[in-house]
């Protein structure tokens, strides 16, 4: 008989512990298995913030060190300036990387720093007790939304991806989700673009990632994943944003 | 009602107009209460801000024009306030800012810890000041302190901080408020409110002068002295007698006190001091309290930092002894029992008189 | 009189109402009581607990690290908190999904078939307040009418889940 289906040999023998139909299992899963297919299992070195995925090092089999919170981007930069072999990636969340780590971001960007920035966007703050994240959408209600976030007063949700692709010094942007067999293809593809930019020595890259968080949106997971579809992608619309790596598509 | 939402029912009743705050656990229940209640209400604004730094300048913001303003956090983000409430307590500025505290260094845990305390009160920022420190012990406490927080940041002009901790805020107690909300409050007399028929004022720390600067310092320090004299709070709890004072504060005392009882019923003379204004300590009462009893029991949820105002108002005049538990763990009476029990007979407190 | 107990189970079995019920009724009664819900990360992954203290004295403190009343309202929660139950103190088991054996002999053990009384009232959300209703028999720390009083404060003025959650409770109250 034929395995299609494997354990990651970097995902730890350990059960999860985010909500059942969490985005980040997922994620998880499709990155521990192309840092192990790149071969990079021995010189990536992660940094995961607070939000729901701050444990992950409990799960990806690779170094890793936590940040404070939205700091992530300047760590990554002291970490790859003071050495350079390594493969660097930032977990962040929206809150994490588009509210208190804003600045963060942008400069580390603007540096071109070679290092490469996972955004998980749900839309919410996770692991507070689903707060409003920048990125929450107009009329969300949220526990600090709660009569559903008003423009007028809260503001726009933010689209950090296109905001970062003005930046020179961010090389590959692209948005993807994880809410379908077929898009979670694409955000393994996605990431293996980032981190071939960070390889190459091109500049920063960055995958958003939109990421159903079932229990803060009050949905089963199901639903969450067609809530992706009919509204969040309206929002954020999936895709390459910025691509100056000067690769084309393999396939 | 839980702790957090207590705070902030007490803070709208208290006339607070305005809060900024940015999620951490645990305080969420304060932030999300001042969303529903406070943000929709006339005259009153509330934000979440992008960080935590963010959100202490909007408070400044809002001083700076006479509203009564508050924020809250917990540890790592009072970490990041501390600039703010430097220039707070520089413009000599009066808001309100809540510490839920959480089991540190670093991020720490979530769990209720005591391991503020040197922050809190010895200003925390950058520069020579101080605020006033506030340390609730009860649901009913978080309203009246956070009442009392308000007032006292108004009538000195200075940050309050209540220093609580990740229990407190979770917990709910039955709570009776003992004020209505007021309908309208007065400015303050120099807030900046456009220079309409007056001089323009202006708020500021910055000088070139030393000697500019060591003036306000000189100034804030005057008031300082006034405020030790007249606002130092604490509770005293079957001290007259005693042969062994626990000094606890927040919600250790509160676990101390079930532990005094008990050592009371097996016939040991323990009382317990609990401060309730953290800054200014009441080390007056501390002295005082030694001319009767030899023997103190520092009790704190760290590893060991109110002590040192203990020690320091005894000025060696006693004996202190210290049990804490850092990191987020929370003792049980049962436990500060058997510390009190073998310190009690390790002394040879039992015989005698 | 000091008594402490623990309600767990999954989040969405209304576990946490049960102990607000629980703090309501002994408010009502004019006691003492604290409610500490377990937060933070710590709710992840979809499991929940609270403890109720209550008391005629000034409560020291709210955490109860070895309970008289335990309710399990799952699997998970009574691997978690088995061990921790005062010696001769009460284990209120959900038996429609715990089949696990108990190891402990010196704690009384009820048996509460909770979610399938639930369904026979044609309210399987209620589950919780069978349990409840056990629970208030057998615990004797507040009686049933201020339990009920306390749901109806709860509940305001929604009428039908008044009855319903009423029923419930009854059922599980004539249980034992
Ligand atoms: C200075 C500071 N402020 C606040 C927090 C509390 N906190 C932890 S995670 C988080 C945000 C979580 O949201 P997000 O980044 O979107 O991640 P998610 O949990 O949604 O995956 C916050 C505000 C903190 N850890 N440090
Ligand atoms: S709260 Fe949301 S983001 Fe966090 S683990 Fe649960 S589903 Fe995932
Ligand atoms: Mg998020």
């Amino acid at each position: 008989m034929r395995k299609v289906y494997t354990r990651p040999r970097l995902l730890k023998r350990v059960p999860f512990h985010y909500c059942p139909g969490c985005g980040h299992s997922v994620v998880h899963r499709v990155m521990t298995e192309l840092i192990d297919e790149m071969n990079l299992g021995d010189r990536i070195i992660g940094i995961p913030p607070p939000g729901c995925s701050v444990f992950a090092y409990h799960y990806f089999d690779v170094d890793m060190a936590e940040s404070a919170h939205g700091r992530g981007a300047a760590v990554a930069t002291g970490i790859k300036r003071a050495f350079p072999e390594a493969i660097v990636f930032t977990y962040q969340g929206d809150g994490d990387l588009a509210a208190i780590g804003t600045a963060e971001t942008i400069h580390a960007a603007n540096r071109g720093e070679r290092i490469t920035a996972i955004f998980i966007n749900n839309a919410v703050y996770g692991m507070t007790g689903g707060q409003m994240a920048p990125t929450t959408l107009s009329d969300q209600v949220t526990t600090t939304t709660p009569y559903g976030r008003d423009t007028k007063i809260e503001g726009y949700p933010i689209r950090m991806s296109e905001i970062v692709a003005l930046i020179r010094g961010a090389v590959y942007i692209e948005r993807t989700a994880v809410n379908s067999p077929a898009n979670i293809r694409k955000t393994k593809k996605a990431i293996r673009k980032a981190f071939q930019a960070q390889i190459d020595d091109l500049g920063f890259s960055l995958v958003e990632i939109l990421s159903p968080c079932p229990t803060n949106w009050r949905m089963t997971p199901l639903e969450s994943w067609q809530w992706i579809d009919k509204v969040m992608t309206k929002e954020f619309p999936l895709g390459v944003i910025k691509d100056i790596t000067g690769k084309n598509d393999a396939d | 009602m839980s702790g957090n939402s207590t705070i902030g029912e007490a803070a709208i009743r208290a006339g607070c107009q305005c809060y900024f705050g940015y999620p951490i656990t645990p305080q969420n229940e304060l932030t999300e209460y001042m969303a529903a209640h406070l943000g929709r209400k006339k005259g009153c604004s509330f934000i979440q801000a992008e960080s935590e730094i963010a959100a202490i300048n909007m408070v400044y913001g809002a001083s700076l024009v006479g509203a009564r303003a508050m924020t809250s956090s917990s540890s790592p983000g009072i970490s990041l306030k501390q600039e703010g409430i430097s220039y707070l307590a520089a413009c000599e500025l009066p808001a309100v800012i809540v510490n839920m505290s959480r089991g540190g260094p670093g991020l720490g845990s979530i769990s209720a810890s005591q391991s503020d305390y040197f922050q809190a009160t010895r200003g925390g920022g950058h520069g020579d000041y101080r605020t006033i420190v506030l340390a609730p012990s009860s649901g009913q406490e978080l309203a009246d302190l956070t009442h009392r927080a308000f007032d006292l940041a108004d009538k000195y002009q200075i940050p309050v901080i209540i220093l609580g901790d990740g229990m407190l805020g979770q917990m709910m107690e039955p709570v009776e408020f003992k004020h209505e909300a007021p309908e309208e409050l007065p400015i303050r007399g120099n807030a900046l409110r456009g220079a309409k028929g007056r001089p323009s004022r202006i708020i500021k720390t910055f000088t070139s002068k030393p000697t500019e600067l060591e003036e306000i310092n000189w100034s804030l320090f005057r008031r300082y002295q006034l405020i030790r004299k007249e606002e130092t709070a604490f509770e005293t709890f079957l001290v007259e007698d005693a042969k062994l004072i626990v000094v606890a504060f927040g919600i250790a005392a509160r676990i101390a006190k079930g532990a005094i009882k008990n050592a009371r019923t097996n016939g040991m003379r323990v009382g317990m001091l609990r401060p309730v204004t953290l800054w200014p300590f009441p080390s007056e009462k501390v002295k005082e309290l030694a001319k009767r009893t030899r023997h103190f029991l520092v009790f704190e949820m760290n590893m060991g930092q109110m002590i040192e105002d203990v020690q320091l108002a005894l000025e060696g005049k006693g004996e202190v002894s210290f049990y804490g538990r850092p990191g987020g763990v929370i003792p049980t009476p049962s436990e500060v029992l058997r510390v009190v029990s073998r310190l009690y007979h390790q002394k040879g407190l039992e015989s005698g008189k | 009189m000091l008594i402490k107990t623990i309600f767990a189970g999954f989040g969405g079995q209304g576990v946490m109402s049960m102990g607000l019920n629980l703090a309501q009724a002994a408010m009502l009664e004019g006691k003492n009581v604290t409610y500490l819900p377990s937060y933070g990360a710590e709710v992840r992954g979809g499991t929940a607990n609270c403890t109720v203290a209550v008391s005629d004295e000034e409560i020291a403190s709210p955490v109860a690290s070895s309970p008289d009343f335990i309710i399990a309202m799952n699997q998970p929660s009574l691997v978690r908190f088995q061990n921790q139950i005062q010696s001769g103190g009460v284990l209120f088991i959900n038996s429609s999904l715990i089949e696990a054996e108990i190891s402990r002999g010196d704690i009384d053990i009820v048996r509460v078939p909770a979610n399938s009384i639930a369904e026979k009232l044609g309210s399987p959300r209620s589950a919780n307040m069978v349990m409840m209703g056990a629970f208030t028999k057998k615990s004797n720390i507040v009686s049933v009418s201020s339990v009920i009083e306390g749901l109806k404060s709860a509940l305001k003025d929604k009428q039908k889940l008044i009855a319903i959650n009423e029923k419930a409770l009854m059922a599980g109250y004539d249980l034992l």
